[in-house]
């Protein structure tokens, strides 16, 4: 049977009410929660096999678990809602629609951990989503699920709603701690890691928006409920943002392993008249796919062993009018842009990759230029302190690996050889 | 320069609530940064002064930190901040035939202002509305699926102060200054309006109702 969707943190979206406490209904789940052992908390979420929603698939409850207890520190949970990879677009329309299931979240999430702290780091671009987050945690406060001994538990925890400033590298959970620290945002060399130096050098877990706001169904519904959906080591439901040229995008929750064919069947397929080309499973440092991955499980063991990665399954589909040079040229102009600065490889290594692509773009390059750009990219990978640089080179990499023809021919005809004007939404009109 | 009293005095008011969230009052610093830009429409000198008082910090501190984020702007932005999305999905989908156009169109490039002080522009990074491509952002609120006439249009509404909409958003749009302050973490009283999410956003959950899919049951 093929698989279907599993609308779950969607599923209320289409109420006009979704976003108010009165839309969500009374926090049964948190409630329950405080009823329950910390520690049985940690391990519900370690039995669902939850993995973090954020890109890197950690598992959610073993991250939990590192956070020492009976330290004498406290403790804080963080939420990364800066969301801003190029591609990713789940989170945003997730905190619109149903941003208590976020706020309950994190409530269950701080309990367990033993914070009495928590911040949402939400990034400053997206005011009406700032708007109802506000909203969400004043009412929240309102019915007494955050203050003081919420649900009589004797459990107190304060909730900080704080909007970022404009740098994509405020998502790497390092660099988001120096910023809600007040510094510019760059990240910090690991370990330590967060859970035992963290915000104000405390320990503390940074996790993602469709994460904790995935705790509350566990604990409502059991770690089994959730373990049941998804594939073997990638359990559960997610949110896949289907993007382009695509008849119908939007967002399709479904089961882990779920696969782009069977996804693009439910959005219409590539838009009318045209054939994909190529495609990134989890945003633009994800290494693009193509049309012989179609079938490949969308999970986090399957698309690894295909040489990408799951990342934050936004699923960018670009169909045959699009350049693959520009594509790449306009991700590697964002990392450009984004690198904090604070490594040299990525810092440089992202200018120059911008130079020869922009070379290469406007067919001035030469074969020799292929050579730079992945000796250039070779020489980021795995030498900055975050993940940034290394997600520069995976469009560089693997655009050159499926596409190296495409590059030659713009140096052969002296020039791009697409019509840009095809690729938009209005060039079939 | 500095503020007149009064100014002065409202904004050490908010200034001390904003502080006061935080276990260190440093964590303060990007809120109070986006409060006096709501303060000046942009961060001016006086509003690095004032943030540095506020926190005990050094003015350079302040400007070391101000000028990482590029959502703090150094001069004056229009009323109406206007953004484009050039990133690689929106450019392809038509954000780069949006720019060139509406930047023609107003005679303003990057982070330039028109002469009336109405409408700044802005080369946008992902705004994370990528199925709404090609997107563009008025004070941070959405404009979704536009095209080089809609932009147009747009900035042309604006600047003769015609009413204009968010595509999921409130019923009115606020200037870049309310934004500010919405975004230092006095939020206005506009959650409740527009709605709770659109188009792209319920496709999945459209085809999920019409095939009568749900998630397993407990």
């Amino acid at each position: 049977m093929s698989t279907t969707l599993t609308p779950v943190l969607t599923a209320s979206w289409d109420r006009p009410d979704s976003f108010t406490i009165d839309g969500y209904g009374p926090y049964e789940a948190a409630k329950k929660a405080l009823g329950m052992d910390p520690d049985a908390v940690i391990q519900a979420v370690k039995d669902s096999g939850l993995r973090g929603r954020g890109g890197a698939g950690f598992p959610t409850g073993m991250k939990w678990g590192f956070i020492p207890q009976g330290d004498g520190k406290p403790h804080y949970l963080v939420v990364n809602a800066d969301e801003s990879e190029p591609g990713t677009c789940k989170d945003i329309p997730l905190m619109m629609a149903n941003p208590h299931s976020l706020v309950e979240g994190v409530i269950i999430t701080s309990y367990a951990i033993r914070a009495n702290h928590a911040f949402i780091y939400v990034r400053g671009e997206v005011l009406h989503v700032i708007r109802r987050l506000h909203a969400a945690v004043r009412e929240a406060y309102e019915k007494g699920y955050l203050g003081t001994d919420i649900f009589g538990s004797g459990y107190d925890l304060e909730l900080v709603v704080h909007s970022g400033a404009g740098a994509y590298i405020c998502g790497e959970e390092t660099a988001l701690l120096d910023s809600l620290e007040g510094f510019r945002g760059q990240p910090r060399l690991k370990p330590p890691f967060p859970a035992v130096a963290g915000l104000y050098a405390s320990p503390t877990v940074v996790n993602n928006v469709e994460s904790v706001a995935s705790v509350p169904s566990i604990i409502a519904n059991g770690a089994d409920w959730f373990a049941g959906m998804g594939t073997e080591k990638s359990k559960g439901f997610g949110i896949f943002s289907l993007s382009g040229h695509v008849t119908r995008p939007g967002q399709y929750e479904a089961p882990l392993g779920i696969t782009l064919r069977e996804l693009l069947d439910m959005a219409g397929g590539v838009r009318e008249g045209h054939q994909i080309k190529f495609w990134t499973p989890g945003g633009s440092s994800t290494p693009i796919f193509t049309d012989e991955h179609l079938d490949v499980p969308l999970d986090f063991e399957a698309v690894g062993a295909k040489g990408s990665m799951l990342g934050t399954r936004a699923l960018q589909i670009f169909d045959e009018t699009t350049c693959v040079v520009r594509t790449v040229l306009r991700w590697t102009e964002f990392y450009a842009h984004e690198s904090c600065g604070k490594c040299t490889p990525c810092r440089e290594g992202t200018y120059w990759l911008k130079q020869v692509l922009k070379r290469l773009e406007a067919g001035q390059g030469t074969e020799e230029d292929l050579s730079t750009i992945t000796d250039i990219a070779d020489n980021i990978l795995g030498r900055s302190f975050c993940a940034l640089g290394d997600g520069a080179t995976s469009p560089i990499h693997s655009s050159v690996k499926y596409f190296r023809e495409e590059y030659l021919k713009h140096f052969e005809v002296g020039g791009c050889p697409f019509d840009p004007k095809k690729s938009t939404v209005w060039g079939d009109r | 320069m500095s503020y007149a009293p009064e100014v002065r005095e409202r904004l050490e008011r908010d200034a001390k609530e904003i502080i006061g969230r935080y276990p260190k009052s440093r964590s303060a610093l990007l809120p109070l940064l986006h409060l006096v830009q709501s303060e000046d429409g942009y961060v001016s000198d006086d509003g690095h002064e004032f943030c540095a008082e506020m926190l005990g910090l050094s003015k350079a501190e302040v400007v070391g930190v101000s000028t990482f984020y590029t959502m703090y702007k150094r001069k004056p932005a229009g009323d109406y901040h206007v953004g484009v999305c050039i990133n690689a999905l929106c450019a392809v989908m038509g954000g780069d035939e949006i720019w060139e156009e509406l930047s023609q169109h107003t005679g303003v490039g990057h982070d330039e202002t028109t002469p009336d002080g109405k409408v700044s522009l802005e080369r946008l990074e992902c705004n994370a509305a990528c199925d709404f491509a090609p997107v563009m952002m008025v004070n941070w609120e959405f404009f979704d699926n536009q095209t080089p006439e809609s932009a147009k249009q747009l900035v042309d509404d604006l600047r003769d102060g015609k009413d204009v909409r968010p595509t999921r958003g409130p019923k009115r749009l606020c200037t870049f200054k309310e934004a500010s302050r919405v975004l230092a973490g006095l939020p206005d009283d506009l959650a409740g309006e527009g709605p709770s999410a659109a188009g792209a956003s319920l496709e999945g959950l459209k085809v999920a109702k019409a095939n009568g899919w749900k998630a397993p049951e407990a």
